[in-house]
């Protein structure tokens, strides 16, 4: 490949990676005599399509952790010694839609909560960006999901029509509740082949569900899940043994939804706060401004230090160590990197192994030069023979990575927040810098410095 | 390699006394590792670290330790049971700008879970830099040589956590078997770069060339890139340190001390052993 087009890959690449970098709106402010530039520019959210295949969607702005944005972290362990093994996962799984859906209610947004299981002990990992008040939001979430069965309050004589919807005001508690409630699952009817939702009542509970749906009859019977309603099937004939289906107008996806619902109250796990992590917002800011300036200093200081010992070849590692922030700012944006803390000092740790690849090729060259060869010749065998310690290096350092990150989620490593945000950054760190250090400075020798 | 006795001697004393620092202070856990509860205050202009801690007293809560981190931030300790309404109480209770800037509590099953996955990273990793190196350099020698200097700096580093957290009180957390880690591969990086030199010179000078000669001349051929790119890492993380966020000091400060050491360690620890090995193979094999 000539010289000249990798040179020009590179500017694409650049240029590409600029613009992702770059934040949502810059202003523009230019002057000089006559000429005058001020305005605003605007950089629009990524959007590719690609038939109906492929779809990529970024907002390319950058995802700051809890650490640096502020917010709470919050580790559960859910208490299932009470519950039988094969229901386990369903009604972890259903604490977990019963979590999420009380967050939601305090609209907190890019919220996650996942569960994961750590030897035999079912945990749920809340993360809540930027809640004030987590004490709030702890005591909410901590609560059991309450499943109540209404029905509707008598209409009165003056009222002219029924009313639209139900709700917590117009109904009342026909006392059956979760605990008289066993399970629910997502089915299909024997007749029709439609979605259905089936369910059992407790044995004990049988008869005081018969006594519900027979006075009932004909008549709706709303579920509410922590005073919301989540269906309200008309019974349409009494249940006397305790077990039942919900029919309608399913896909499902819904009667998957509505079973664990039932579940979420049927099942009810108690959940226990093992671990929490609360940082003010104010704390993080201070951080990112702490980090960014001590990056800032850091870089000058290499940069000083690569142009005053190397000379010419020092102010191009210097381009090359531009390249590769541009570059990782650009990656971290596309992939995206949750930057933390940690994620921020791997990254200004990994600008000084960028560094490490150049430094060994120029300290080579110097020694091919010393032998009287000439330079072209001395250029190209510094790549090659520097190339050799630079990949057996790097390599020792991505194993490491890899451990920190444990990308297979192997129960037996971390898999903490901090730990894989350092890890996350300083394996891309290790990857640019392979290819600013060895393919983007050698172009630019190459092209530049042909004496 | 003819002042191998001094750099063993230099080693030597660094290891005696990370290792007494080790068993006679041992390291200060942070709760990621005991459990407990932490709060950060930023106290508010009429509070002073004395009012806190006597608000502390009057409502009988178990304090478990305090560090200053500036005039007017104070992080304490309490054990797990201690949660954040208590913790929000007593700031409000010292007036309405003093605030808790970071509440931290992990559980005591937790902190046992992550002690353990610590070692198990530590181990695989080490097994795997091991593999790695006698692999590529077709040698088991370089493997365990690489890794013993890399033992070497991970004991310095925990040696001089041990002393900090003695007489500074600080303490390692989950952050700082990170930094471990980091600085296990830093170093073996290092490594990696001289011992391509010795394998280079080998190839070109023959085999039959005493260690010594050759490693002395590869050391002299990359002296200067390993001073050159650590200086470029110890500038990174000196800024850091002195600039960076307050909740990564001290991890970067690991790093800085794991930097050095790795750098140190590379031509003064891994060559002088490989060194060593090969001159009493010689001897067995006469």
């Amino acid at each position: 490949m000539r010289q000249w087009k990798k040179l020009l890959i590179i500017l694409v690449i650049v240029l590409g990676s600029l613009y992702v970098s770059l934040p949502p709106t810059l202003p523009v402010k230019f002057s000089y005599q006559n000429f005058k530039i001020d305005q605003t520019f605007n950089r629009p959210p990524l959007k590719i399509n690609l038939g109906n295949y492929f779809s990529f969607q970024r907002d390319l702005n950058i995802k700051l952790g809890l650490d640096l944005a502020g917010g709470s972290h919050l580790v559960f362990e859910a208490d299932t010694v009470k519950i039988g093994d094969s229901d386990k996962k369903a009604a972890v799984d259903a604490a977990r839609d019963a979590i999420e859906r009380r967050i939601n209610l305090f609209g907190v947004a890019e919220s996650t909560v996942q569960t994961s299981l750590v030897g035999d002990s079912y945990r749920i990992n809340v993360d809540l960006p930027g809640v004030k008040d987590t004490q709030g939001a702890v005591s909410l979430i901590g609560q059991t999901a309450q499943l109540d069965f209404r029905e509707l309050l008598p209409i009165p004589k003056e009222a002219t029509d029924t009313p639209q919807f139900v709700t917590y005001q117009n109904t009342r508690s026909t006392g059956f509740t979760g605990s008289d409630f066993k399970k629910a699952r997502s089915d299909f009817d024997s007749q029709s082949g439609k979605p259905v939702v089936s369910f059992e009542t407790k044995p004990e509970s049988a008869k005081k569900f018969a006594d519900i749906t027979t006075r009932l009859q004909g008549k709706p019977l709303a579920i509410f899940l922590d005073q919301i309603p989540i269906s309200t099937p008309t019974v349409s004939n009494p249940i006397t043994d305790g077990r039942g289906i919900i029919t309608g107008q399913f896909t499902l996806e819904q009667t998957k939804s509505l079973a664990n619902l039932l579940n979420s109250g049927a099942l009810p796990v108690p959940i226990r706060l093992i671990e929490q992590r609360t940082i003010e917002a104010s704390l993080g800011a201070e951080s990112v401004q702490a980090s960014i300036f001590a990056g800032l200093v850091g870089l000058t200081m290499v940069v000083l230090f690569m142009i005053l010992y190397y000379g010419r070849l020092g102010v191009i590692a210097s381009v090359a160590l531009l390249i590769y922030g541009i570059i990782s700012l650009g990656i971290y944006k596309l992939i995206p990197i949750v930057l933390t803390l940690p994620g921020v000092a791997g990254f200004i740790l990994s600008v000084g192994m960028a560094v490490d690849a150049n430094i060994l090729i120029f300290e080579r060259l110097k020694e091919e030069l010393a032998v009287g060869k000439p330079w072209r010749d001395s250029m190209e065998t510094a790549f090659g023979r520097a190339w050799d310690s630079i990949r057996d290096a790097n390599i020792a350092t991505l194993l490491t990575s890899f451990i920190l990150f444990n990308p297979l989620d192997l129960s037996f490593l971390h898999t903490s927040g901090p730990v894989r945000g350092f890890a996350a950054t300083l394996f891309l760190g290790v990857v640019i810098s392979l290819f600013t250090g060895i393919f983007v400075t050698r172009t630019l020798l190459r092209v530049f410095a042909r004496k | 390699m003819k002042f191998r006795p001094v750099y063993f001697l230099l080693s030597g004393t660094a290891l005696v006394f990370s290792v007494f620092a080790l068993s006679s202070w041992g390291l200060k856990q942070s709760i990621d590792f005991t459990g407990g509860s932490v709060v950060e205050y930023s106290l508010g202009a009429q509070t002073t670290s004395d009012r806190l801690k006597e608000v502390i007293t009057s409502k009988q809560y178990p304090l478990n330790g305090e560090r200053i981190i500036s005039s007017k931030e104070v992080e304490l300790r309490f054990p797990a049971d201690f949660d954040q309404a208590k913790a929000q109480e007593i700031a409000s209770e010292l007036g309405e700008d003093t605030k808790v800037l970071r509440f931290e509590s992990v559980g005591p099953i937790l902190s046992a879970e992550i002690l353990k996955k610590t070692y198990v990273a530590l181990g695989i990793a080490s097994v795997g830099i091991l593999l790695w190196v006698a692999w590529q350099f077709k040698s088991l020698q370089f493997g365990v040589c690489a890794i013993l200097a890399t033992l070497h700096d991970t004991t310095i580093l925990l040696g001089t956590f041990a002393a900090l957290g003695h007489f500074q009180g600080i303490e390692v957390d989950i952050l700082f078997v990170t930094a471990i880690l980091t600085v296990l591969s830093f170093s073996v990086h290092d490594t990696i770069v001289v011992y391509d030199r010795i394998r280079e010179t080998r190839r070109k000078q023959g085999r039959d060339l005493p260690l010594s000669l050759i490693a002395d001349k590869a050391l002299s051929q990359t002296m200067v890139r390993s001073f050159n790119n650590s200086l470029t890492i110890i500038f990174m993380l000196t800024a850091l340190y002195l600039m960076g966020g307050t909740t990564i000091k001290w991890f970067v400060f690991a790093l800085l001390v794991g930097t050095i050491s790795g750098t140190y360690s590379s031509p003064f620890v891994a060559v002088p052993l490989l060194v060593t090995w090969d001159e009493l193979k010689r001897k067995i094999k006469r």
